[in-house]
């Protein structure tokens, strides 16, 4: 049912990037290594994107999520490093938690994902045209007035209002 | 991908096709030459770089430079990379090994992959990707990777202080260099670079926006580590920043890959903003375009020496007040300005574009008009900076007069 | 191409390793990273649907560039919160941030 195309492959090494980051993530016990493996996981999302033809995304996740929150995360990690390398990585809950994670994981396979299996249906399993929006669309769309014009005026809002409170959060008081 | 044979330089691909090889074969023949072209100059180009830059640096201080192996000692460099090859191979103790051995490749990896999308000529092109000055931009916020895990996993106090300074220096700067990015794209309609030389051929873009082409290059030279912005690798504070504990090849790497990237950032210059590979006669011969673009990405590169060998070593936080203070407003202001302008010479009628893209002079009137609109705006923003460093420096000078009356008081109570 | 449920696949178990990370992992960033890796999850379900139902529409990548924008305001709130805690503190382990807990 699957031919063997770049593509399948490319896919599945972007597959294996990224869920084998996203376990190295939540199992490892260095810090550094868990944002290291959160990046892994990253490229393999914008490896996705790339073969979804959404590259503006892919870029804009190398840029923003890896060029800047992972940074930002290893930066934390550094600032507080009497943390790196706790005795006790996991909480004593962490056996429930893998359950209601496999739990989660089973009722996504059942209510969203099995409907879509196979070819019937009416949820397609190939897309249905090879014709896809580009970025310049992507663009448009996000500054017309009929269509996302006022989410990005309020995202823009928010990252301002995030800035700030970061600011004011972490600054050191006994400076001020 | 041109489809017709013009000539065997040009389109290999095509031309191998029709001598009658299999096309696939040939497509393939053609990408793989491109890629092993753009992959291994760069890593070739800087053996001769290191030397230029020895040669300059000895120029400036008056002395000689490399003049034993070979004429002129050009074959200097080749030496070095090969002591550097049998050197013995350290990683210190305590250190990440993993990620110790993986941060030079990564910090090579990531400028080098900035050439697969640089235009050299209208047919030479890695991949002309659709979203290739982002590209540019994502790819080289890998090298603050690259930099982070080659200082924490030295497990060396200095290296990791070195990387501390690397997320502020390389984030702050990335900023307003993202802004003068923008500025080609918003003239050109598109964020493709051969696209944005394309649109170049009539006026460089320069001459619309020279305030981003400033910005853009000082960004960029804080982007790569260069003086005055340099004190990633502090030697006389830091020892040598993130790479004091490499040795051999390994710090070759780094060494190499500062290099290129210095060649980038003048590359992406002569692209984005002084018309890249376009020239007299380009489309006659399409190779002239390779050298017209390494020749003004070289006088972008002996500028970079130039201020490396003038320019006194910045303090850590004169280089985030210069970025935050000034360099981001700055590109703020002047996005919106030149977008202003922008729509002014587009309402005007005289906005270069369909019909007169390759015509000098019916560029010239909508140059004219941005042009003196920038000059303007840099007057504005010089005469402010002046008003600001003389309160600056009135204020100075009263705490000083304080302090030495203080002294002449304290003398004169002993 | 691949067909649409293999990248759903991907996507939730990327999703459910992040639920486990934040539930079961004691340092305050590990969760935070966890919470990156769940939002990650989305995007990639978010453009996915959009290529294999309405890749003419541009409301698919339009939502993904939004969670971009909530996922980095995110990362730096929260990561000041955390350097906040650990300067008063001495710890990022979430059980040893208890002072409102009578």
């Amino acid at each position: 049912m699957l031919e063997l195309n770049p593509q399948t492959i490319a896919f599945f090494i972007f597959a294996v990037f990224g869920l084998g980051g996203a376990l190295g993530l939540v199992t490892t016990r260095n810090l550094i290594h868990s944002a290291l493996y959160l990046i892994l996981s990253l490229f393999g999302g914008a490896g996705f994107f790339v073969l979804l033809s959404a590259p503006f995304l892919a870029a804009v996740q190398v840029l923003v999520y890896i060029g800047a929150i992972a940074i930002l995360f290893i930066f934390a990690v550094m600032l507080t490093r009497g943390m790196t390398r706790l005795k006790e990585v996991v909480n004593r809950q962490w056996w429930a938690s893998a359950a209601v994670g496999a739990i989660l994981f089973a009722l996504l396979l059942t209510g969203v994902i099995l409907p879509v299996w196979g070819d019937g249906g009416t949820n397609p399993n190939q897309p249905p045209t090879d014709l896809v929006a580009t970025t310049e669309d992507l663009g448009v769309a996000l500054v017309d007035g009929n269509q996302y014009v006022l989410p990005f005026l309020v995202s823009s809002l928010l990252l301002t209002g995030a800035m700030i409170g970061a600011i004011v959060v972490a600054r050191d008081q006994e400076v001020s | 991908m041109p489809t017709q044979c013009l000539d065997i330089l040009n389109t290999p691909a095509a031309c191998l096709i029709s001598s009658g090889i299999d096309p696939g074969l040939a497509e393939f023949i053609g990408i793989l030459l491109g890629v092993l072209a753009v992959s291994i100059a760069p890593l070739v180009i800087v053996i001769g770089l290191i030397w230029v830059e020895r040669k300059f640096a000895a120029r400036v201080q008056d002395r000689i430079g490399p003049n034993r192996v070979g004429p002129l000692g050009l074959l200097q460099t080749v030496a070095d990379a090969l002591k550097l090859i049998t050197k013995e191979d350290i990683t210190p103790a305590g250190a990440d090994r993993l990620i110790f051995n993986l941060a030079p490749i990564v910090a090579v990896t990531s400028v080098v992959l900035m050439w697969a999308v640089i235009p050299f000529s209208p047919y030479h092109v890695g991949v002309d990707l659709s979203i290739g000055v982002l590209y540019v931009a994502a790819v080289g916020s890998i090298g603050t990777l690259a930099i982070m895990m080659a200082g924490w996993s030295s497990n060396n106090k200095y290296a990791l202080l070195g990387a501390f300074r690397v997320v502020a220096q390389l984030v702050s700067y990335e900023v307003p260099m993202v802004l003068a990015l923008l500025i080609p794209v918003l003239l050109a309609g598109s964020m493709s670079i051969q696209e944005i030389v394309n649109s170049q051929r009539g006026m460089w873009f320069f001459f619309f926006s020279p305030i981003a082409a400033i910005l853009l290059f000082i960004s960029t030279q804080a982007e790569a580590g260069r003086a005055p912005f340099d004190l990633i690798e502090a030697e006389s504070e830091l020892v040598a920043g993130y790479n004091i504990e490499y040795s051999g090849m390994k710090f070759g790497l780094f060494f190499a890959g500062e290099f290129v990237h210095v060649l980038t950032n003048g590359l992406m210059l002569a692209l984005l903003f002084f018309g890249g590979w376009v020239g007299p006669f380009v489309d006659d011969a399409p190779l002239l375009g390779v050298v017209y673009l390494f020749a003004k990405g070289a006088v972008f590169y002996v500028f970079s020496l130039l201020l490396r060998n003038a320019l006194p070593r910045v303090r850590i936080d004169q280089m985030l007040a210069f970025n935050w203070k000034f360099l981001v407003p700055v590109a703020i202001v002047n996005l919106i300005v030149t977008a202003g302008l922008w729509m002014v010479v587009r309402q005007l009628g005289i906005a270069p574009g369909a019909g007169f893209e390759n015509d000098f002079l019916a560029n010239v009137p909508a140059a004219a008009i941005m042009f003196a609109g920038h000059l303007l705006l840099g007057g504005i923003i010089m005469t402010m900076v002046r008003n600001a460093g003389r309160r600056q420096r009135a204020k100075d000078t009263t705490t000083t007069a304080l302090t030495v009356a203080d002294d002449q008081k304290m003398v004169t109570a002993q | 191409m691949v067909p649409l449920w293999m990248y759903l696949i991907v996507a939730a178990g990327m999703f459910s390793i992040g639920v486990y990370g934040v539930l079961s992992r004691r340092n305050a960033v590990a969760i935070l990273m966890s919470v990156e890796l769940m939002l990650n999850a989305i995007i990639i379900n978010l453009v996915a649907f959009w290529r294999y139902v309405t890749p003419t529409n541009m409301s698919g990548q339009a939502f993904a560039a939004f969670v971009f924008v909530v996922a980095a305001a995110e990362a730096a709130i929260g990561l000041a919160i955390v350097l906040a805690i650990y300067r008063n503190r001495r710890s990022t382990v979430v059980e040893d941030v208890n002072l409102l807990k009578g």
